[in-house]
């Protein structure tokens, strides 16, 4: 078993609005910054035992159905380091 | 008919679902969500609150109790199941109802009345009202606002599976009136089955004529 570090970045899909981000640019744009779209994410790093990169991956694919993301609203993306 | 009304940790409107449903005639009794569901059930609430604290997403926890498992199950069966404000967030993480209820368009929590259009008046919920018919009723939630995808929306509009849409008093679904952004203005929606459903407002909340009115007693009746 390898010790691995999995990140899994979720965000809303495309299209879908995202009220706290668009807060989080105004109060930006209300410091005096010049944006044009801001756009937020979650990021979750799960340190993990598995037999390969792979199973690693698999197994964080499998924590972001089930939890991590809501399929209806996210995607989510997931990468897999050594620790 | 006893209903199980569901106790997860930071239900806030347990009790007051209780007295709701005894009101109308349903016997009801709590139910703590690492106990299993009663034998005798034969209807179950999931109520408002804030479980767990809402972390991660409104819901996203205590769609995983193990008690879920066996609301699933007896949902399967036919047993009646309401989810209501966080029990509706709970129901659709739990995949038993469709969509979404994710933040509010005004990124704020948000406590008022709405009035609501009653979509289908066939469902166990809604025979007490007329098809068109507009209802008074609370909201009180920072997720409510009601996402899925268009495709889906469309097909769930093509099989009368919304409940209620938000609309202005005379009944005119417009921007104005949809409190939280919500898709189309679905404010409560069916699962494949109508025995199953969720809805933001909070039925429990006017069924008493002293504390503000009984518009919300029809959905409740759906269990008598």
């Amino acid at each position: 078993m390898t010790p691995y570090t999995a990140t899994v970045e979720v965000r809303l899909k495309h299209g879908v609005l995202d009220p706290e981000a668009e807060t989080t640019g105004r109060a930006l744009e209300r410091l005096g910054f010049e944006l044009e779209d801001l756009r937020a994410a979650d990021l979750f790093e799960v340190d993990l035992d598995a037999e390969s990169a792979d199973a690693a991956a698999e197994r964080a694919g499998e924590m972001a159905e089930r939890l991590l993301a809501n399929p209806t609203i996210h995607d989510y993306e997931v990468a897999i380091e050594d620790q | 008919m006893t209903v199980a009304v569901i106790q997860f940790g930071g239900s806030n409107c347990d009790r007051d679902t209780v007295q709701a449903l005894e009101s109308v005639g349903v016997a009801a009794e709590l139910v703590w969500h690492e106990d299993d569901l009663p034998a005798e059930a034969e209807g179950i609430v999931l109520p408002g609150g804030f479980s767990y604290g809402d972390f991660l997403r409104a819901g996203a926890m205590a769609a995983h109790s193990p008690i879920m498992d066996e609301v699933r199950a007896a949902a399967d069966e036919g047993t009646p199941v309401l989810g209501i404000c966080n029990g509706a967030q709970v129901g659709c993480e739990a995949s038993l109802t469709p969509g979404a209820f994710t933040t509010n368009e005004s990124a704020r929590f948000q406590c008022e009345h709405v009035h609501l259009r009653v979509e289908n008046s066939e469902t166990p919920w809604t025979t007490q009202y007329e098809e068109g018919e507009v209802i008074e009723l609370p909201i009180a939630h920072g997720e409510g606002r009601f996402e899925i995808s268009d495709d889906r929306l469309d097909a769930l509009e093509a099989d009368d599976r919304i409940l209620f849409r938000y609309c202005d008093a005379e009944g005119n679904v417009t921007p104005e009136a949809n409190p939280n952004g919500s898709k189309h203005a679905v404010a409560g929606v069916t699962g494949e089955s109508d025995h199953v459903a969720v809805m933001m407002p909070h039925p429990e909340r006017m069924t008493l004529a002293d504390i503000g009115g009984t518009d919300g007693s029809g959905v409740l009746s759906g269990f008598a």
